[in-house]
């Protein structure tokens, strides 16, 4: 049988496939090559929504083969339904490697299925290869990102999360007609012990912006107070970018955990990130060292935060920042 | 109720130290509750203190050592505790903690109502072992959870915390809930939370206490194993500067914002 590579097409709440979901896609062809051209298949649960556009957006992104469990059901991601339709498929295809983004609903979702399949799982992964034996050889950060740790695994499938926005996605646009297989799944057998009561979203200001934020401006503790942050509001706003914070400062009630970023909070890659009286601790590098270009503003020569940094300035953010911001006011005007 | 807490004890990340050979160096480093833990515990403590005949047990896999973390959380108001500790343990994934975790449970709490648990722990930081001990006590799991609403009717629901919002979710006892760092602050510890923690009795469990096979704990009951562990490539620093010339500082700035 011919080896294959099963990649979890995680849809958002509109039911649209996710952009990790094309990042693993691009990942897997390089790992195909690796693996005996392993054929690179998606698994879609649905409730029918948006079914032509994903697709059309999985045959760009280069699946071979596309699994569609589709039923009415499906609708609102359940753990109980979702997790034993991806076991049913997984034990009938017996994938070699099973990939999922480690979204919340991934990182929900792949524990379940490694655990009643009894095989091994590598969390959040930031990188994937195959070495000369033909394994998955997954790297990831642990004790908050102070360590790198290559994780293989001896049980099949080989299961990994990988970290959203920090693989590519590819530029081609592939143009093979994958094959599909659609099928309405078995629930009859699912004991359904969680419901889903209401859904409250997030306002669009803030959670959604810092994730597709150009540039970012963000503070921590050395941003004080109120005034500091309403600066950092000021030169987002003429730069078009969004407000992000640090674990300090949210833990301070300076900035909401919504815009947190780094380990406990959000990864962002934007093209500039501003990082005003942020110290950059680990945890907090974790988050946004895939930025384009990192300016630093910090008092303390010392701070860590230089380190990633591509521009870095040793002074008082409460005084650059109006003279910065005055001067990006004047050329929008001018 | 019968609530069970799962509690680790990590290194404290923020203060990593290195050993020569690019190892962390664990001897020295001060060992705390992990945070998200900590939350756990506190989420267990406040449906304690709101529904009548509520005993909360903390349980731990480790070292002897982690006797001291079950203590901690005795002095903060946990009834008791106890320890999963055999060095036929060692090595676990999560594959394996959890099925050592979850025969723990199966061994010493079979009438759990609820298990809770940290999200993540900021070693491993896997998010993997409450899901796992959930699926292999056949109950419904709830990950990222902020709040506990309400138990009533045999039901608990929760406020679950996702990218795009919140959720309202409901799950039917007994049930597992990963809790994320809630709005509220883990309590401290108590004057005769002190005493109870140094008069406490906490119990060491080893794999043939619970039955477990040896095959399925450790590291033979791992899948997973690590080949390789390195330290992340420092990037390559950029420019510093340092002067008082605000309008020095804004033009480099600008250079920077139109690349």
């Amino acid at each position: 049988m011919a080896k294959e590579i099963l990649i979890y097409a995680q849809a958002n709440r509109s039911g649209k496939v996710i952009d990790v979901v094309l990042e693993l896609a691009n990942a897997a062809h390089d790992l195909s090559e690796k693996l005996e051209n392993a054929c690179i298949s998606a698994l879609l649960i649905t409730d029918g929504r948006n079914l032509d556009e994903n697709k059309h957006v999985l045959k760009k992104a280069g699946f071979n083969k596309v699994y569609i469990a589709s039923s009415e059901y499906l609708k609102d991601y359940s753990t109980e339904y979702y997790s034993q339709i991806a076991i049913d498929l997984i034990k009938k295809i017996e994938p070699e490697i099973f990939l999922i983004g480690a979204t919340t609903q991934g990182r929900d979702l792949a524990p379940v299925i490694s655990t009643k399949l009894k095989t091994g799982l590598t969390a959040d992964c930031t990188s994937l290869d195959i070495n000369e034996k033909g394994q998955l050889a997954a790297t990831r950060p642990t004790f908050g990102g102070n360590l790198m740790a290559t994780i293989l695994c001896k049980q099949f499938p080989q299961m990994a999360t990988v970290r959203p926005k920090v693989l590519k996605k590819s530029d081609k646009n592939y143009e093979q007609e994958p094959l599909i297989i659609e099928y309405s799944p078995d629930l009859s057998n699912i004991n359904k012990r969680v419901e889903l009561l209401d859904f409250i979203a997030n306002p669009q200001l803030t959670d959604k912006r810092i994730d597709e934020a150009e540039i970012i401006v963000s503070g921590g503790k050395g941003m004080k107070n109120e005034a500091g942050f309403k600066l950092l509001q000021e030169l987002a706003d003429v730069l078009g970018g969004s407000v992000g914070a640090s674990r300090g400062a949210v833990d301070m009630g300076l900035a909401d955990s919504s815009i947190q970023i780094g380990q406990t909070g959000k990864t962002v890659v934007p093209k500039i990130y501003i990082a005003c009286g942020i110290s950059g601790a680990v945890q907090h590098v974790v988050g946004m060292s895939g930025s384009d270009k990192i300016i630093a503003i910090n008092k303390d020569e010392n701070a860590p935060i230089f380190k990633q940094a591509d521009l870095g300035i040793v002074g008082d953010a409460f005084e650059i920042l109006p003279n910065l911001i005055q001067k990006i006011r004047d050329k929008n005007n001018g | 109720m019968k609530i069970v807490v799962c509690i680790k004890q990590v290194p404290d990340t923020a203060d990593i130290k290195w050993t020569e050979n690019n190892t962390i160096q664990r001897e020295g480093v001060e060992s705390i509750i992990n945070p998200f833990d900590m939350y756990a515990i506190e989420t267990a403590l406040k449906l304690k203190d709101v529904y009548e005949n509520t005993t909360v047990t903390t349980l731990t896999m480790g070292p002897n050592q982690a006797e001291n973390i079950i203590r901690k959380s005795i002095s903060m108001g946990v009834d008791s505790g106890f320890v999963l500790s055999d060095k036929k343990f060692a090595g676990s994934d999560t594959l394996a903690t959890a099925k050592t975790i979850s025969t723990g449970i199966q061994f010493k709490i079979p009438d759990f109502d609820l298990v809770i648990c940290g999200q993540f722990a900021t070693d491993g930081d896997t998010a993997q072992t409450g899901s796992g001990v959930a699926t292999n006590l056949d109950v419904p799991v709830i990950t990222y959870v902020k709040e506990v609403k309400e138990i009533k009717d045999g039901y608990v629901t929760v406020l679950r915390e996702v990218e795009d919002g919140k959720e309202v979710l409901k799950a039917k006892l007994p049930a597992v809930l990963c809790m994320l760092k809630c709005d509220y602050e883990p309590r401290r510890a108590y004057i005769n939370g002190y005493r109870n923690a140094q008069k406490a009795e906490v119990k060491f469990y080893s794999h043939e206490d619970i039955s477990i096979s040896p095959e399925e704990t450790g590291f033979k009951g791992s899948p997973t194993y690590v080949s390789k562990a390195f330290r992340p490539e420092e990037k390559q620093s950029g420019e510093l500067i340092k002067t008082d010339d605000l309008e020095c500082i804004s033009n480099k700035i600008l250079e920077v914002l139109n690349g």
